[in-house]
């Protein structure tokens, strides 16, 4: 049987929204005012009425949706896909075109939301169908389902037949236009509920989902489902709240600081990786390198957050402030970051070389914090876990923050290195643009042995990022 | 004749009061249990005041929540499009696909970059899991997973080793070896136990913790090296499908979303839910913060991304537009937050512009829906996974 897995019966409309409002689009274009142009479409010596063009159909939704002819082409292709909309001359594929091909409206009786359990019975009847009125009629996927049907219902066969034969007969009642619609109906049913091999099936939606809700009904009208929510209700409540203006401007100038460095934006130099195949870019600015460049200068001033991120940055940091006398504050911020994202096995071991380097009275590099803090430190390191250190970290951080990290940018080493970082040059525009570059290729991260001390001042990634 | 009812009397010890009474059946939570008379009255008022209080604390929970709202609103002085009208807009955006990576057999349901920004971990319905130096389109690494559909899968920020999980309700860490000789499932590592499908992975700062979403509804923070539970955060009534980790200086939460339509944003040292915001209209299929840390984006099945601002506790844009009918299955901001690119089950990716509220760019290219969507850690380009059997790179 052809693609996608059978959907349980009686899956709930709510769980397919795309489905309404696609509906809601298909019925608007039938309005006889503001819908699309119909027309009576001459096929061989039968006349359909109420056909439309696939031309008319892109331009409605362009001019009804404001969108480029490519968009609405696209939005079209979408609605024939799902079976909405069908093609008269060709109902083999559900394709789009934006020419003189005639197309008609799909009648909501086959409509694909509603969700019918496209039975194995129903099919079977509509391949014997086919195969009675006209032999040869079947395509190859066709006949196969049909031979694996017939294998599979086969106590039930002659009732397929008969209802075959049944259906053709009360069909030749009907006017050869009437029949010619409903074949065509019938068929497009059939290509979006039995997508040929290769066809995306557009009913597959992946597992399922919220197969708990009905046992999180029970659930959600228990007390304690509304005692927890009054609970965060009041909490919410007392949560100290920013005025939108505040918020708003706050991502202006977030956006407007960090638009030049954003290469998607506003480009980078010497050029996008992606687009030219020359990795330059990526080996000037590899995590360590001799000479950074101006943007990424630039960016250790925009807050001490991206400062400590780079491992360039941090370094130099490091250095500013061994000159300040201060190194041990990051150190300890860094074995703080150790602790609180290492192993489970290591908190005790780490907590305990913490505290010998850092906290310990007359401790080689003894940390300055404030004696409240201290002491509720020292308390919690009886029983050691992954944040018990959070309180002296922020105590440290805050204190780098406001203290160290503005005299760092106001300090000789840093300006001068800004200054060094030139600004880069664009590269030269090639004469021959279709010559590719070999693109190198790069050791693996996985390849470089990984580092073994564990309060290094490394960074995270361990400094293994490569070019 | 008169009817003759038929009532047994047994007489015993009463299962509440113990006293010698003649008793009578009673259920209580489907539990058959004997009371004697004075004892299955007091039953029948304490049952009465049970639904009293439950239907009082309904009611004290909305006019709670309606407080909220308006507290919400209080504060709410200007929209977002508004403030952003004296920002340029932004030029015509010409994005084309830079790379295309095929090699998976079956539709890609998740990617991520490593911190290297060329190689990416993507994962496949088939149990597929490679690793592609996407930048010369070669396969580095491939496992297959014993179960099919692995939605979620991570790199691990040392670049040394990968997590993904799907309908095995599991999540599973496998290091990167390049000897030939070693098989990488040999040395698999079952890290996460949910009871129901895993949805997203994603390692916290360092190699050792992950922290997982699951069908099940809960997520749950694990040790790597033991597999030990660390902590786990329940709140959302139905299935977590995505979940983000804040680039705050602190570090301290994330942000899930799920398909009760809410999203939550957790402390992950408590557990608890610190904020939650519930304007979807459908499934909330990814949550992504702004590169600040102070809001993030949602993309939903009802075919709109939204923003939520963290310090605001409110939805402060939406971006939609009549013409999107089909869900955005993935969202990711550029560099600066200034861009918002989203891929949707209509096979499109559209781009938006976060501060003015308007869609920027449609990208067209895949052949089916558009499953995932990661800008690179460097923003140089995004890569989308399909479907079609395709993930592509585009700058």
């Amino acid at each position: 049987m052809a693609a996608g897995p059978a959907r349980p019966p009686g899956r709930p409309r709510a769980q397919m929204p795309h489905l309404r409002k696609m509906e809601r689009v298909v019925v608007s274009m039938q309005d006889p005012d503001q819908g699309v142009k119909m027309r009576s479409q001459r096929l061989l010596v039968t006349v359909i009425p109420h056909a439309v063009t696939g031309r008319d159909v892109v331009q409605w939704l362009a001019q009804k949706f404001c969108v480029s002819e490519e968009e609405a082409l696209h939005l079209g292709a979408v609605l024939v896909l799902h079976g909405y909309i069908y093609p008269l001359r060709d109902p083999r594929s559900l394709v789009l075109r934006p020419d003189d091909t005639p197309y008609r409206f799909q009648t909501p009786y086959f409509w694909t939301s509603t969700l019918w359990p496209a039975a194995e019975l129903d099919y079977a009847i509509y391949l014997a169908k086919k195969n009675i009125q006209k032999q040869g009629a079947l395509v190859d996927y066709e006949k196969e389902c049909y031979d694996q049907l017939h294998k599979k219902i086969s106590h039930a066969w002659d009732l397929v037949l008969m209802q075959a034969r049944e259906q053709l007969r009360a069909a030749k009642q009907r006017r050869k236009g009437d029949r010619l619609v409903i074949a065509c109906q019938e068929q497009t049913y059939w290509l979006v509920n039995r997508p040929p091999p290769g066809a995306p099936s557009v009913l597959e939606q992946g597992p399922e989902r919220g197969s708990r809700t009905a046992s999180h009904v029970h659930m959600t009208k228990s007390a304690d489902f509304y005692k927890r929510e009054i609970e965060y209700c009041r909490r919410a409540l007392g949560r100290t709240r920013v005025k939108s203006s505040v918020c708003l401007e706050a991502y202006l100038s977030f956006c407007g600081q960090r638009g030049p460095h954003d290469p998607l934006v506003s480009g980078c130099l010497p050029s996008n990786p992606w687009i030219s195949d020359d990795d330059a870019y990526w080996v000037m600015n590899a995590p360590m390198v001799a000479a950074p460049t101006k943007l990424r200068v630039e960016r250790w001033g925009f807050s001490f957050r991206e400062l400590l991120e780079d491992p360039m940055g941090r370094a130099q940091f490091m250095d500013f402030l061994g000159k300040e006398f201060s190194g041990e504050n990051l150190s300890f911020w860094e074995a703080c970051e150790e602790l609180r994202y290492g192993a489970q096995a290591q908190v005790p071991t780490l907590v305990d070389a913490v505290y010998q380097q850092f906290l310990a009275p007359g401790a080689a590099r003894w940390i300055n914090i404030d004696s409240r803090t201290m002491e509720r430190t020292l308390e919690g390191l009886r029983q050691p876990h992954h944040y018990v250190l959070d309180d002296a970290q922020l105590h440290i951080y805050t204190l780098m923050k406001k203290d160290s990290y503005p005299r760092f940018l106001k300090s000789d080493m840093y300006r001068g290195l800004l200054a060094e970082a030139g600004v880069l040059l664009d590269t030269k525009r090639r004469v021959f643009p279709f010559t590719r570059r070999p693109r190198r290729s790069s050791p693996s991260p996985a390849l470089l042995p990984t580092p073994v001390e564990p309060t290094a001042a490394s960074g995270p990634a361990g400094g293994n990022g490569v070019a | 004749m008169c009817d003759q009812t038929f009532l047994v009397n047994v007489f015993g010890s009463c299962d509440k009061c113990f006293k010698q009474r003649a008793l009578r059946p009673v259920f209580k939570k489907s539990q058959q249990l004997s009371y004697c008379s004075t004892c299955a009255e007091i039953m029948a008022t304490e049952g009465l005041r049970e639904n009293e209080t439950l239907a009082s604390l309904k009611s004290e929970a909305e006019s709670l929540k309606g407080k909220l709202e308006e507290e919400r609103a209080k504060l709410h002085d200007v929209e977002l499009h508004q403030v952003a009208e004296r920002v340029e807009a932004l030029g015509q955006f010409v994005m084309k696909t830079r790379r295309t990576l095929k090699g998976h057999g079956n539709k890609v349901l998740c990617m991520d970059w490593c911190k290297d920004k060329r190689r990416i971990v993507s994962s496949s319905q088939d149990g597929k899991v490679i690793v592609w130096d996407s930048f010369t389109t070669n396969k580095e690494h491939a496992v297959t997973m014993p179960c099919t559909w692995v939605m979620a899968c991570a790199y691990a920020p040392s670049g040394c080793a990968i997590a993904c999980g799907g309908l095995d309700n599991k999540c599973s860490v496998y290091p990167l070896t390049f000897d030939k000789n070693e098989n990488m499932a040999a040395k698999k590592k079952s890290v996460a136990m949910h009871t129901n499908y895993l949805s997203a992975c994603s390692f916290t700062n360092s190699d050792m913790q992950i922290l997982t979403a699951s069908g099940d509804g809960t997520c749950a923070l694990w040790d790597v090296e033991s597999g030990q539970l660390l902590q786990s955060f329940h709140g959302h009534g139905a299935d977590v499908l995505c979940l983000d980790l804040a680039p705050s200086e602190t570090g301290n939460t994330f942000v899930s979303g799920g398909c009760d339509k809410k999203a939550m944003v957790w402390d992950m040292r408590s557990g608890q839910c610190v904020q939650a915001f519930e304007t979807h209209e459908s499934d909330i299929n990814s949550v992504r913060y702004y590169p600040s840390g102070d809001a993030f984006a949602s993309g939903s099945d009802d075919a709109t991304c939204r923003l939520y601002d963290l310090r605001a506790d409110r939805e402060v844009a939406i971006y939609s537009k009549e013409s999107i009918i089909f869900g955005a299955s993935s969202v990711d901001f550029s560099l600066s937050g200034r861009l918002l690119f989203a891929g949707y089950n209509d096979y499109t990716i559209n781009v938006w512009d976060v501060l003015k509220g308007s869609r920027v760019s449609i990208l067209f290219g895949h052949e089916n829906r558009v499953s995932t969507l990661r800008v690179s850690p460097d923003g140089t380009a995004f890569c989308s996974g399909s479907w079609d059997h395709t993930l592509r790179v585009w700058a």
